[in-house]
C-alpha cells in the first residue's frame, strides 16, 4: 500500500524542488524572458506547496493575482526591453558584496522566523479552519471580515492610495491631445453628419452615343 | 497496492477522458456549426460537401492539419515556439476538472471550484504571449501584446462578476451555486435576473477573454494577418484552435452554471416530468450560449484596440463594483430568495 503520508511527504519535497530549482533559474538564466518564465514557475510550485498546507485560498489567490496578472504584465514589459546580454554581465562581480549581505540579511530573518515558528508551535494548537469545521476560504473569510476587519480595511485603503499615487505620478496633461468623446459618437444620427440634397439631373450637352454601340462604363 | 492503482489512477484518468474526448469531438461540430451558421447568416450554403450536411468537413480539416509538417521560422525560440500551444491548451482543458454537469456528474467537486476556474482561464494567456514572442515575427508579437493586455483588462470585470454570484451564493462551489439556484419558481429564481447587469458583462468579458470577434483584435486579419498564430502551422495550429474553443464551450458552461440555474428546469418543479432538473436543460442552455459567440461574429464589427480598454475599464469594471454592493444589500437585507427548494 501506498502510505498517503509518505506520498504527501514525497510531494513536498518534489515540489519544494522545483521552486529552488526554478529561484535559482530566475537569477542565473541569461535569456531575461526565460527568467521571467522561471519566476512564473517558482510562484506556481510554491502554490502547489501551500495546497499541501490546506492553504487553498492562498494558493489560488497567489496563480491568479501574480501568476494570472502581475506576472503577465512583467512578461509584457520584458518582452519589450532591448537589453544587451553581456552587458548584464558585467556589474556582476561589482554588486557581488552588496548581495551577498542583503542574502546574508535574509538568512537571518528567515532563521529567526523559523525559530519564533517552532517556539509557537505548542500554543499555535491545530488548524483552525478544520477545528470551526469550515473551509479555508469560509474561515479566512469570516476572520478577515469580524475579527480583523480594521487592518484589513486600512490595508484596503493604503492599496488604494498607491494605485492613485502610480497613476497621479505617471499622469501628463499634454496640450492639444483631442480626446473623443464616445457618448457623443454612440449619440449621432446619420441626419447630422449626411445632408442630402435634391437637384435636377445633369443632361450632356454631347448627343447620346447611337443605340446598340459599345459604351466605355 | 493494485486497488488502490486503480481506484487512485486508472479510474480518475478514464472520468478525465470521459470529459475530453466528448469535448474535442464537441468542438470539431461546433467548429461545423459555426460555418454553418455563419454561412446561413450571409445567405451562403456553408460546408455541405464532405459527409451528410457537410457534418464530417470539420474533421476532414483536423486530419489534414495534422498531416501537415510544423514549421520552424528561423531564429525563432525552438522550446518555447513549440511549447506555446500546450501552455494554451492545458489550462483550458484543467479547467474543466470543476465543471459538474448533473448532481453527481463532476470530476472534482472542490470548495474553491470559482477560484479554481479563475486561476486557470487567468493562465491560457501564457500561451498567446509566449507564442507570440517565441515565433519571432512583429505581427505575432503584435497580437501577442494586444490579447495581454485585453485578456488582464476583462478578466478584472470578470472576476467581479463571479464576486457578486458568490455573494448570492455564499459558496465557491459550483454544484452549490447552482443549487442555491433552485426554488418553486423555476426561471424566476436563476441568478440572472437580481444580477442581470453583471450577467451581460460576464458574457460579453467572456467573449472577450477568448479573443473572439468583436474582441479579436489579438489575430485581427486585416490589420496583423493572424496576430499571436501567424507562424503557426499544422498540428501545433490546430492546439490553438482547439484551446480556443475548448475555452468558449468553457465560458458557454459557465454562464449557464452561475447564472442561469446549470441543469435546473426553466420550469417550476411541480410541473412533472419538464419540471424535473436534467443534464439536457444544461446542455440547452449551453448551445444557445455558445450560439451567441456565432451571431456576435456574423453580427458585430471588430472594435477598436482603444475602445476594447475604454468599454473594459471604464464601462464595465464600475459597474460591476457598484453590482458587488447592489448584491452585498441583496443578500444582507434579504431581497431576494437564495436556494428555497434545495
Amino acid at each position: 500500500m501506498i502510505d498517503s503520508n509518505m506520498f504527501q511527504l514525497v510531494c513536498f519535497y518534489a515540489f519544494a524542488a522545483v521552486t529552488v530549482v526554478a529561484a535559482l533559474g530566475v537569477i542565473t538564466l541569461r535569456n531575461s524572458v526565460h527568467a521571467v518564465l522561471s519566476l512564473v514557475l517558482t510562484f506556481f510550485s510554491t502554490a502547489c506547496i501551500w495546497l499541501l498546507a490546506e492553504a487553498e485560498f492562498l494558493a489560488i489567490a497567489l496563480i491568479v493575482v501574480y501568476v494570472g496578472a502581475v506576472m503577465v504584465l512583467f512578461l509584457f514589459v520584458v518582452m519589450m526591453l532591448d537589453i544587451k546580454q553581456e552587458q548584464v554581465r558585467e556589474g556582476f562581480i561589482k554588486y557581488l558584496p552588496v548581495g551577498i549581505v542583503v542574502a546574508l540579511v535574509m538568512l537571518g530573518e528567515m532563521l529567526a522566523l523559523i525559530g519564533v515558528r517552532t517556539m509557537h508551535e505548542a500554543t499555535m494548537g491545530v488548524n483552525p479552519a478544520t477545528a470551526a469545521g469550515m473551509s479555508n476560504t469560509a474561515w479566512l473569510g469570516t476572520a478577515l471580515y469580524t475579527q480583523f476587519l480594521l487592518p484589513f480595511e486600512i490595508a484596503a485603503l493604503i492599496l488604494t492610495v498607491g494605485v492613485v499615487a502610480a497613476v497621479v505620478l505617471t499622469l501628463r496633461h499634454r496640450g492639444g491631445v483631442r480626446h473623443q468623446q464616445a457618448s457623443q459618437q454612440v449619440r449621432v444620427n446619420a441626419r447630422d453628419r449626411v445632408r442630402v440634397v435634391k437637384m435636377a439631373a445633369e443632361v450632356p450637352a454631347a448627343p447620346q452615343p447611337a443605340p446598340g454601340k459599345e459604351t466605355t462604363p | 497496492m493494485v486497488d488502490q492503482l486503480i481506484n487512485q489512477l486508472g479510474l480518475p484518468i478514464i472520468y478525465i477522458l470521459c470529459i475530453v474526448l466528448p469535448l474535442v469531438i464537441t468542438v470539431a461540430l461546433y467548429v461545423w456549426w459555426e460555418r454553418k451558421v455563419l454561412g446561413w447568416m450571409h445567405v451562403r450554403m456553408g460546408p455541405n460537401k464532405v459527409g451528410p450536411f457537410g457534418l464530417l468537413q470539420a474533421f476532414a480539416d483536423v486530419t489534414k492539419l495534422l498531416l501537415k509538417e510544423v514549421i520552424l521560422p528561423t531564429s525563432a525560440n525552438k522550446v518555447l515556439y513549440y511549447l506555446a500551444p500546450l501552455i494554451a491548451l492545458v489550462p483550458a482543458l484543467a479547467a474543466w476538472a470543476v465543471i459538474p454537469f448533473n448532481d453527481k456528474l463532476v470530476l472534482a467537486n472542490v470548495n474553491a471550484g470559482l477560484l479554481y476556474l479563475l486561476a486557470m482561464t487567468s493562465l491560457g494567456v501564457y500561451g498567446i504571449i509566449l507564442a507570440g514572442w517565441a515565433s519571432n515575427s512583429r505581427y505575432a508579437l503584435l497580437g501577442a501584446m494586444r490579447s495581454a493586455a485585453q485578456v488582464i483588462s476583462y478578466e478584472l470585470a470578470m472576476g467581479l462578476c463571479l464576486v457578486c454570484v458568490l455573494v448570492l451564493a455564499g459558496s465557491l462551489n459550483l454544484t452549490d451555486i447552482v443549487h442555491a439556484q433552485a426554488g418553486s419558481k423555476g426561471i424566476f429564481d436563476w441568478f440572472m435576473w437580481p444580477l442581470l447587469p453583471v450577467f451581460i458583462i460576464y458574457f460579453i468579458s467572456g467573449v472577450a477573454e477568448t479573443n473572439r470577434a468583436p474582441f479579436d483584435v489579438a489575430e485581427g486579419e486585416s490589420e496583423i494577418v493572424a496576430g499571436f498564430h501567424v507562424e503557426y502551422s499544422g498540428s501545433a495550429f490546430a492546439l490553438f484552435f482547439l484551446a480556443e474553443y475548448a475555452n468558449m464551450i468553457l465560458v458557454s458552461f459557465l454562464a449557464a452554471i452561475l447564472f442561469c440555474g446549470g441543469w435546473l428546469s426553466i420550469f417550476p418543479a411541480s410541473w412533472g416530468f419538464i419540471g424535473q432538473p436534467s443534464i439536457l436543460w444544461l446542455f440547452v442552455k449551453v448551445f444557445i450560449f455558445a450560439f451567441f459567440f456565432l451571431w456576435f461574429r456574423a453580427s458585430f464589427p471588430r472594435y477598436r484596440y482603444d475602445q476594447i480598454m475604454r468599454l473594459g475599464w471604464k464601462v464595465f469594471i464600475p459597474i460591476a463594483i457598484a453590482w458587488v454592493l447592489v448584491a452585498g444589500c441583496m443578500k444582507y437585507f434579504g431581497w431576494v430568495t437564495v436556494g428555497t427548494g434545495g
